[in-house]
Parts: C-alpha cells; sequence; structure tokens
C-alpha cells in the first residue's frame, strides 16, 4: 500500500481495529517461524515504489506510467465518491469490483498536482476492496483503475470541491 | 372583509380550489373552501419549509427561477404566464396570486397573507377529521425551526411546540442543524414525532470515537425510516435530510456527521421495505430539492411518492417520473406555511391503486385561526415580540427576496453592508426564506430578522482581488445551474452590491460570469484588491450580527439605492422561467 499526499489509507474504523489485531499476529507468527531474510526480498519484489508514475501531472501520463497502457471505462468497477466534497483536504473514496484476479487498484486525481494519489497492490486471495482519503485541489474527476487478468478497468466521477455557503 | 370574500369567489380558479361557487358562498368562519372531494382510502398532508413563520405573512414567489439543459421550462423552473398556463390557472385569480408573482402588490391588497400556524392547524384538523384522524397522517419535510427573530433567539424550541400542537407525526432537516447536535437532540427528545434521516452518519472519526448513533454497524446517526399504520394499511416514511448541511452551513455545527444523497443506501432500503417488510406503500419525506428529486425518482425504483421541500418550489400538480420500475411522483410543497400539500392514497394489498395530490394554498383570511395555536403563539413570543415591534423605517417600495439573481430586500442587506462597514463591494447569500414587505408597511426589527436570523450572523471586511470575487461567483452559480442536479445545493446565486456581471447560465463553471464591473463603471481587475463585505460565511467570523447593522443602516435615514440588480443575462432569451427582475 503506497499513498501520496501525506495521507494515509483508512478503512472503516472496526474494520481497522480487527486488521490491526491481525497485523499483529502475522508479525508474531512470522518472527517466530519465517527464515531470516525471506521476508523482507519479498516485500522489495512486490513493492517497489513507483516513483516516475507518482511524479507525472497529468493522469494519463500517470497511468501510462505506473502500467504502460492505458484504462478501458467498465461499470464491473464501483466507485463511490460524494457529488460534492464536504472538505476537500480529505475526500472519502472507495472502489469495489466483481473482477476475479485482480492484482491492483489505483486512485487518480485529475487536476491535482500530481495525479496519482494512491496505487494498491491487491495480494493473492483478498477482497478487491479499498477505501482511500483523497487531497483533492479543486472541482475534477477522481479516477480509479482495477488491474485484473492483466488489463486495466476504469470508473471515473466528477467531484466537486466548492467553496460553500449560501444554501437554502 | 365581505369584498374580499367576493373577490374570491369571483377569482378562485378551479386548479387547487376545486370546490363549488355555492359552498364557497356560505363560508363564514368554516373552511367551507377547503372540503375536498373524497378520494382514496389514506391521506397525508404535507408541510415543509415554514422557516418558523408561526403569524400568516406576504410572500411573492419568484419572477426568475431559470432551469437550464433538460430542467428548462418544466417544473419547478415555470414562473408567470408561463407557470399559469402550464397548470391552467386563471390570471387574476386567488391561485394565481399565491403561486406567482404576477401583480403581487396588487392582489396582496385583494387576498391578503397566507400561512399562519393557527390557520394552519385549523385546515389541517379540518382535513384530518374529514378522513378520520386513524386515516391520515401529517409530516414536516424540514426547515421549521429556523427564519424568525424568535426561533434564532430560542433555538427552535418554539416551533417544536407548535410542531406538537399542529401534529406533526415525522419530519426531516436542514436548518435545524444549525443549531448544533446538542440543542438538535434537546429539540427532538421535546419532539413528539419522529426525526427521520437515511443520509446522517457519523463520521469515520466519531465512529472511532464511539460517537452517538442509532446502530454502530451501519453509522447512521437518525432513525432512517417509519413505518405508520394508515387504516389498516402499512405505509413507510423514509426521510432525506438536506445532503449539503456541511457545505452550505459552518462545518462546525455537525462536526461529527457527514450527509449526502447516498441514492444507493436508500434503494436497499426501498428495497428492504418492499420485499422484507412487505410494506404497501412508500414515501420519501425530501428535502432534497425538487432538481435533485426529480433525477433521483428516475435513478430509484419502488418510492410511491416524493413529498419534497427545500427549493420553496409551490408546484400545484406532483410531477410524474418514469424509472425501472414503474413512475415515482414527484412534488413540492412551496414555503413559508403558504400552503399545504394534500396527498390523497386509494391503498391495496402491497401497492397504492390510485392517488390524487394538489398543494392548497393557506388563504389567512378564509380560515378561523385555532385559539389553541392563538394561545401558544401569543405564549413563546411574549416580551420577546414586543421588544423587537418599535417602528425602524417605513419601506418605500416592495420588499421580497426570491428570485435566482437578485431582490430588493437583499440590495438593501448590500446596501447596508457597503456603506455601514465602509466597502467597495458586498456578498449576501441567496437564501430563499425571508418574508415580502408591501410599500408603505413598518419595519420593525422582527421584520429585519426575518430576513436574516442564523446563528451564523456574524459580518466580516476583507480583501479579496477580482480573481478571487469572480471565483466566488462562479462557484455559487454551479451550485444553482450544474447540468446534473445531483451537483446543485439549492439556494440562489449569491447577491452583490457594488458590482455588476454578466451571467450565461448554460456555460460551464469558469465560463459563466463575465463583464464583472465596479459601481463607478470601471472593470474589476484580476489582481487588484477590493474591501469586500459580507456575512453568513461558513468560516467563523467577528464582525457584528448583519441584523444589527441592516437597522443601523435603516435608522441612519439614507435614501434607497434605486439601482436594479446590476445582473446581465446571456443564453436565455425564451426561458420561462424568467418574467421580470430578480
Amino acid at each position: 500500500m503506497i499513498t501520496a499526499n501525506g495521507f494515509s489509507a483508512t478503512r472503516r474504523p472496526i474494520l481497522r481495529r480487527k486488521l490491526l489485531q491481525g497485523a499483529g499476529l502475522v508479525a508474531l507468527f512470522g518472527l517466530g517461524d519465517l527464515p531470516f531474510g525471506i521476508a523482507p526480498a519479498l516485500a522489495a519484489a512486490s513493492d517497489k515504489y513507483p516513483e516516475d508514475a507518482f511524479k507525472q501531472k497529468r493522469d494519463a501520463d500517470a497511468i501510462k506510467a505506473l502500467y504502460g497502457t492505458s484504462a478501458e471505462a467498465s461499470d464491473k468497477v464501483k466507485l463511490d465518491a460524494p457529488e460534492i466534497a464536504e472538505n476537500g483536504a480529505v475526500v472519502p473514496v472507495s472502489v469495489s469490483t466483481t473482477f476475479d484476479n485482480v492484482t491492483s487498484i489505483a486512485f487518480f486525481v485529475s487536476e491535482n498536482p500530481n495525479a496519482l494519489a494512491a496505487h494498491y497492490k491487491i495480494p493473492a486471495g483478498t477482497l478487491p476492496n479499498v477505501a482511500n482519503r483523497l487531497k483533492m485541489a479543486k472541482t475534477c474527476n477522481v479516477i480509479a483503475i482495477v488491474e485484473s487478468g492483466g488489463k486495466l478497468y476504469s470508473a471515473t466521477k466528477e467531484v466537486k470541491v466548492t467553496v460553500g455557503g449560501c444554501g437554502g | 372583509m365581505k369584498i374580499r370574500r367576493r373577490d374570491f369567489l369571483k377569482m378562485t380558479s378551479g386548479a387547487a380550489l376545486s370546490c363549488g361557487w355555492q359552498r364557497l358562498a356560505r363560508a363564514a368562519d368554516a373552511p367551507t373552501v377547503y372540503d375536498l372531494e373524497r378520494f382514496g382510502n389514506a391521506r397525508i398532508l404535507h408541510l415543509t419549509d415554514t422557516h418558523a413563520q408561526l403569524l400568516p405573512v406576504y410572500f411573492r414567489e419568484p419572477s426568475v427561477n431559470i432551469g437550464i439543459g433538460e430542467m428548462q421550462g418544466r417544473p419547478p423552473h415555470l414562473v408567470g404566464r408561463a407557470f399559469l398556463d402550464h397548470f391552467g390557472i386563471r390570471p387574476d385569480s386567488a391561485d394565481a396570486y399565491a403561486f406567482t408573482s404576477i401583480d403581487f402588490e396588487k392582489s396582496a391588497g385583494r387576498f391578503g397573507k397566507l400561512g399562519g400556524f393557527a390557520h394552519l392547524k385549523t385546515l389541517i384538523d379540518h382535513l384530518r377529521n374529514d378522513v378520520g384522524h386513524e386515516r391520515s397522517l401529517l409530516v414536516d419535510g424540514g426547515d421549521m425551526w429556523q427564519g424568525t427573530g424568535l426561533a434564532n433567539t430560542m433555538q427552535g424550541a418554539d416551533m417544536v411546540e407548535a410542531a406538537n400542537l399542529l401534529g406533526v407525526e415525522a419530519m426531516t432537516g436542514h436548518w435545524e442543524f444549525t443549531y448544533g447536535e446538542k440543542t438538535l437532540r434537546a429539540n427532538l427528545e421535546r419532539f413528539k414525532g419522529e426525526f427521520l434521516a437515511q443520509n446522517v452518519y457519523l463520521t469515520e472519526e466519531a465512529a472511532f470515537n464511539d460517537a452517538k448513533a442509532l446502530d454502530p454497524a451501519s453509522g447512521r446517526v437518525f432513525e432512517p425510516y417509519s413505518i405508520k399504520e394508515i387504516g389498516g394499511y402499512r405505509v413507510a416514511v423514509i426521510g432525506q435530510a438536506f445532503p449539503y448541511v456541511p457545505i452550505a452551513h459552518p462545518k462546525r455545527f455537525t462536526p461529527d456527521w457527514k450527509f449526502g444523497i447516498r441514492d444507493g443506501e436508500l434503494q436497499k432500503l426501498t428495497d428492504g421495505l418492499r420485499n422484507t417488510d412487505k410494506v404497501d406503500a412508500v414515501v420519501l419525506l425530501s428535502h432534497n430539492g425538487m432538481d435533485v428529486d426529480l433525477k433521483l425518482a428516475g435513478r430509484i425504483t419502488g418510492i410511491d411518492v416524493i413529498l419534497g421541500g427545500h427549493t420553496h418550489d409551490a408546484v400545484p400538480q406532483s410531477v410524474p417520473v418514469t424509472n425501472a420500475g414503474g413512475t415515482t411522483l414527484v412534488t413540492n410543497a412551496g414555503s413559508n406555511g403558504k400552503f399545504l400539500g394534500v396527498l390523497d392514497l386509494e391503498l391495496a394489498k402491497g401497492k397504492v391503486s390510485d392517488l390524487r395530490y394538489r398543494l392548497l394554498p393557506v388563504f389567512s383570511e378564509l380560515l378561523k385561526p385555532d385559539a389553541a395555536m392563538v394561545a401558544l403563539i401569543d405564549k413563546v413570543r411574549g416580551a420577546q415580540a414586543a421588544a423587537w415591534s418599535g417602528k425602524i423605517a417605513t419601506s418605500d417600495h416592495l420588499l421580497y427576496r426570491r428570485g435566482n439573481f437578485s431582490g430588493p430586500v437583499d440590495q438593501l442587506i448590500c446596501d447596508a453592508l457597503r456603506s455601514e462597514l465602509n466597502a467597495e463591494i458586498a456578498l449576501s447569500p441567496g437564501f430563499r426564506w425571508g418574508s415580502t414587505v408591501l410599500a408603505g408597511q413598518t419595519l420593525t426589527m422582527e421584520d429585519v430578522l426575518a430576513e436574516t436570523a442564523i446563528t451564523y450572523p456574524e459580518t466580516y471586511v476583507q480583501g479579496m482581488t477580482g480573481s478571487q470575487i469572480k471565483d466566488v461567483l462562479e462557484d455559487v452559480c454551479d451550485n444553482l445551474f450544474n447540468a446534473d442536479p445531483y451537483y446543485q445545493q439549492g439556494g440562489d446565486m449569491v447577491r452583490v452590491g457594488g458590482l455588476s456581471y454578466t451571467c450565461t447560465p448554460a456555460e460551464n463553471i469558469g465560463r459563466r460570469i463575465s463583464e464583472l464591473k465596479l459601481a463607478n463603471g470601471r472593470p474589476l481587475e484580476a489582481g487588484k484588491r477590493y474591501k469586500v463585505a459580507g456575512w453568513a460565511s461558513v468560516n467563523e467570523q467577528t464582525g457584528a450580527a448583519v441584523w444589527d447593522v441592516v437597522a443601523r443602516h435603516l435608522q441612519s435615514g439614507k435614501p434607497p439605492n434605486r439601482q436594479t440588480s446590476g445582473v446581465t443575462l446571456k443564453g436565455v432569451d425564451d426561458n420561462p422561467g424568467i418574467a421580470g427582475q430578480g
């Protein structure tokens, strides 16, 4: 899990408590049974920081830098985001999909200084369901990309960032 | 009084007051004009956006209510003559006066004020007794607790008492939230009905900190719906609060709650009510605003009727919207206590087999005020009303607020801000509440408060560049004219003083506002800083309350500003949502 903009990924709080407990158990297990040296090596192979992709300004360039190809829109990618953000600094978005063999999920904010916001590697056997918070500079599209079976599928939604006030 | 009654006899058209002349003729103080033809086996009465107007009011409907794109030329975006033609209302009739702005001042003298809770109480009791209390239901769509100085001072507590006496059984909310969670909950403790809101959830931080919720699993803060037994049938009422409370108002009032339209959750609820609870009808009590409700009705299946509010659209008939599951009827019931929505249903097992909807104008002079409600109103107004009754000024022309871009009330407020706070430019929010004052009427503090009473009335003066000012105008204008209703917030355009501009509503954000000019005719410069005064900021401010600023200005006796709104419209020449200034 890698996020940009200094915002960590979040899940529903109750889930997070359980996940935290689960993570603790895995760590203990790892310390006791895994041969020393293997875990760091695995992590290095699969979690290489996509520095070039995070540096791209435009979403299309970031997608190309990250995946080397472009995505096709699909209604099997369910992107949940507000129409109007309650706070542009922390916009809650989540994505789920019915595609099988999902290997990664990424979020892009088209008008942010750097479009790529987060890129998640999805290990085999994991439900492809990710929630994230995005910091958004202004009203623009949020794009979610799901990588499944080597192909890219996307969902896009405009999220409005407004100065607020003046409601009836 | 006799001449007045004769006017009603002649002028009442068939659209809403569909009773015969003879029955009208024997109207003494019994509300015979409101004897409706019996229909169906259940009656739901819908009140919305009364904005705490306990007493009858004048309220001029808009002469500018533009619809763009798909919304153009269809309700609620019809005004004036186009409105009358669409709904078959006779010009010059009492209905024409209630529903449109045509000849407002002339008709106000003939037909008088509308609404008032004591008059509403009489009408509501009459319509409920007519079908039997157990076959009727009274619901309120929100914005009942805000809109007067009294409601603001009492933080809505006066309105809870009035709602209880009126017999409101379910409500949802909008301005109710601007009193903050503690006051809202205290008021709801005393409220005898239910507060319903399917679209209010704890924020993740609040949930993590175990803030109070309806149930921790869903994170919902309020009951999303209630199932009411009406005449042996089960009717589900789902509440939909205003979806953009923390955006349209200061976030500090509701820090633990998040809102939104959440139509996906609404579909799940509706499916559950239909398939599991096996209800016979589903009604959405909505504070979305009519454009949002029309879009929602096309996407969500299983809702029979949306009883809508927020946008203050007085729409005489329901609008049918087809969706994948059938047809949903969408209504909007006006504001300020001027109207009462009457939904007569023919309920059958698992379905509504037929229905009738009408929006009744509440002509105060045709209704004998209910004694118990009069006593309650006198009690809650008490000393406070007396303290605000002193004359501040006399209005020399018609003062109203409603309209997409401007109105004399807000021009007066902008004048007051510029003159009292010594600013070049003034900004004032495009609220849709606030009563109308006729020329020659005395203005009191109570009148000033009826246009300004909110929980964040502080004024501000700040430096803004020309480009920042344009951005604000573009931003608010998009809330009004975005082609997708889900991106609209309701409310009207921010009002400006000391500034004129051209607006092209059909354009996209960033391209609607042009030709910005100062009062002296010079163009507004993007990089230059200007002194801007305003009020009702979503950010915390420390200036004097706007009502004191306005009162000071009125007392100073400065001549009124006779300039027009200064807004030139482009690309909407034939739009039936325009019938004059505003």
